[in-house]
């Protein structure tokens, strides 16, 4: 029942930051103006800012929110590390070096799906690497030197790119993909993540029990049906999924995954399944409110997501590390 | 509704001479041994100012910007100059008399060029429709060609009066750019609109020089005509944002784009700028 409640709360929190994400812009709009333009939605000005300008915004800082959350957890359940975390391990950049290479090939245009999936097979990539290189029996210290490893490929390769680019823009949009904003998004790049994202969700939640019996030892799980590489596999897709389509549209947004799960797990005990499902929510709410928080601060300078959430999420990634030191987890 | 703004007045061509005079006396030394006779210009504006003012032979090199269609309405004419980069190394051994710059040239390179003992003359650009005519007068001081200065600004002043007189009604224009960058109050851009007949909502945002306008307020001002830059080969999320479902929204009651060559430097060129403002006037006025 406590999970429940959990749930409820969470699931309470990101509707209000939603709403305040909705209220949240320079158009200088009445809340009772925007919602009325929002739902009746009469073609006017105010419809077209609401509809157009901010509801994507909102829908999309959720969206990728959750699936931060969502994959951090995964990904820590599985590793049974707490280090664990798309951004931190590479796949968040490496999926943006795949959305840059789309993007600068002129890829991204040749068919609808492009980009994301693009986005998809970089996270793919950086996933079986970080797999590959620190595997199962790995420590603390080998999972983050290998995601250092990935992270510092993915975000050379991207500079590179856009350096090449005869775009005169292209060059100043390097802090865009390693920091992540999303400043006028709209409802196209909604479509467009939405698909790989609502698969993603399905397949990590579909880890929930294999990840509850793991917590039993590798031999347990086994025992008990859950076939380790079919776990690996479907994590693995997972993450790409929702990490490549969230990058794809936004940048590489850091820290959300390791700081979500992190503050959640001592509310939801042991237990990874409780942990995926709080921690969806959990990611929602910190993404809109880091996003409510860029456009409070500095409004007009496109302040990017990735500052706010690694002033929050860096100090909790020193202290993580310290721990792990002293408990020897090495 | 905005008042629609008067006519566009220029200063007087008396102050234009008196700048050529001034500069003519300050470079009195200078010109004791005669005009330039190799003239690097280190800048787009002045590469094309001076092209339309030189001697024959007398303008050595220009910049590669000069030369690129994207940039410059003179990019034909630049093919035939042998093109720089703006850096030191080269400009020396060009060996020029007298280095054409402006005053955002960087320090550096001006301070080294000094050092390697050239003349270099740090030009202000025109930043305003009424700076065009003085800009015109010193580079022709500067060149020694005084005579072909004053008729290209009696050409400039004739093409002026020629305009159309703007309508009563203006339409109300903003000029977007990649990432939401557009013109205020006090900019060539804004004076080029006001000559069309186009009245520009940056002004009533409040905006004065360049600056961003946030796409919510932009859509929330309703103009009746939105002016786009040009795009550049590649991709990139900046120039994206003039393809956000708001923008086309507001594009299908009037748009147009404008090349940034056309524009980017106050030389007679801009009426050419002008010229095609107010065809998306008219264009936008009929379709409304």
């Amino acid at each position: 029942m406590r999970l429940a409640l959990l749930l409820t709360l969470l699931a309470a929190l990101t509707a209000a930051l939603f709403l305040v994400s909705l209220l949240t812009g320079p158009a200088g709009l009445s809340p009772a103006r925007a919602l009325a333009a929002l739902i009746r939605g009469e073609g006017t000005a105010e419809t077209l800012v609401m509809r157009e300008i901010r509801l994507p915004r909102a829908l999309l800082a959720a969206m990728i929110g959750a699936s931060l959350g969502l994959a951090g957890a995964a990904m820590q359940g599985y590793l049974r590390n707490p280090l664990a975390e798309p951004g931190l391990l590479g796949v968040s950049g490496s999926a943006a070096l795949g959305a840059v290479i789309a993007l600068q090939t002129g890829l991204a245009a040749a068919f609808t799906l492009a980009l994301p999936l693009a986005a998809l097979t970089g996270a793919v990539v950086a996933v079986g690497l970080i797999l590959a290189l620190a595997g199962r029996q790995g420590g603390s210290i080998t999972l983050i030197l290998a995601g250092i490893a990935v992270s510092a490929m993915a975000g050379a390769l991207t500079a590179l790119a856009l350096n090449l680019s005869p775009n005169p823009f292209a060059a100043a949009e390097i802090v865009f993909w390693m920091m992540g904003s999303l400043a006028d998004r709209s409802m196209t790049h909604v479509w467009l993540a939405l698909p790989l994202m609502v698969l993603g969700w399905a397949l990590l939640a579909s880890l929930a029990r294999g990840l509850d019996a793991l917590t039993l030892g590798e031999d347990v799980a086994e025992s008990m049906g859950h076939a380790l590489p079919r776990l690996r596999l479907t994590l693995v897709a997972g993450t790409a999924c929702v990490v490549g389509a969230g990058t794809a549209v936004a940048g590489a947004i850091g820290f959300v995954g390791l700081v979500v799960p992190h503050i959640l797990r001592p509310l939801v005990g042991a237990r990874p399944s409780h942990l995926l499902a709080a921690s969806a929510f959990g990611g929602a709410a910190l993404l809109l409110a880091a996003d409510i928080a860029v456009r409070m601060i500095l409004p007009e300078r496109d302040l990017k997501l990735g500052v706010l959430t690694a002033l929050v999420g860096a100090p909790l990634f020193f202290h993580l590390i310290y721990r792990t030191r002293r408990e020897g987890l090495t | 509704m905005p008042r629609p703004a008067g006519p566009f007045t220029l200063a007087s061509p008396r102050a234009s001479s008196l700048v050529a005079l001034a500069v003519a006396l300050l470079g009195a030394t200078a010109a004791a041994a005669g005009p330039p006779q190799r003239v690097v210009s280190l800048n787009l504006c002045t590469d094309q100012l001076a092209m339309m003012l030189s001697a024959p032979g007398q303008l050595v090199s220009i910049t590669h910007l000069a030369a690129d269609p994207m940039m410059s309405v003179m990019a034909d004419q630049a093919a035939g100059f042998p093109l720089n980069h703006g850096r030191a190394e080269e400009i020396h051994a060009l060996d020029p008399d007298m280095v054409l710059a402006t005053i955002w040239t960087p320090r550096h390179t001006v301070s080294l060029l000094e050092r390697l003992g050239l003349r270099v003359e740090q030009m202000p650009l025109a930043m305003r429709l009424e700076d065009i005519p003085d800009n015109i007068a010193q580079i022709g001081a500067l060149l020694g060609r005084e005579a072909q200065a004053q008729a290209l600004i009696a050409d400039f002043r004739a093409g002026l009066a020629a305009l159309a007189p703007p309508p009563e009604m203006p339409l109300r224009a903003v000029l977007h750019n990649a990432n939401n960058y557009t013109s205020g109050s006090g900019t060539m851009a804004a004076d080029l609109l006001v000559l069309a007949g186009l009245a520009n909502v940056a002004r009533e945002a409040g905006i004065t020089g360049g600056g961003t306008l946030p796409m919510e307020q932009i859509v929330m001002l309703a103009p009746d005509l939105v002016i786009q830059a040009q795009r550049y080969p590649g991709a990139s999320r900046a120039e994206a944002v003039m393809d956000h479902p708001a923008m086309l929204a507001l594009r299908d009651r009037g748009g147009g784009a404008l090349a940034d060559a056309e524009w980017v430097c106050g030389t007679p060129h801009v009426l050419r700028a002008v010229a095609r403002l107010a065809a998306l006037r008219d264009a936008a006025t009929e379709g409304n």
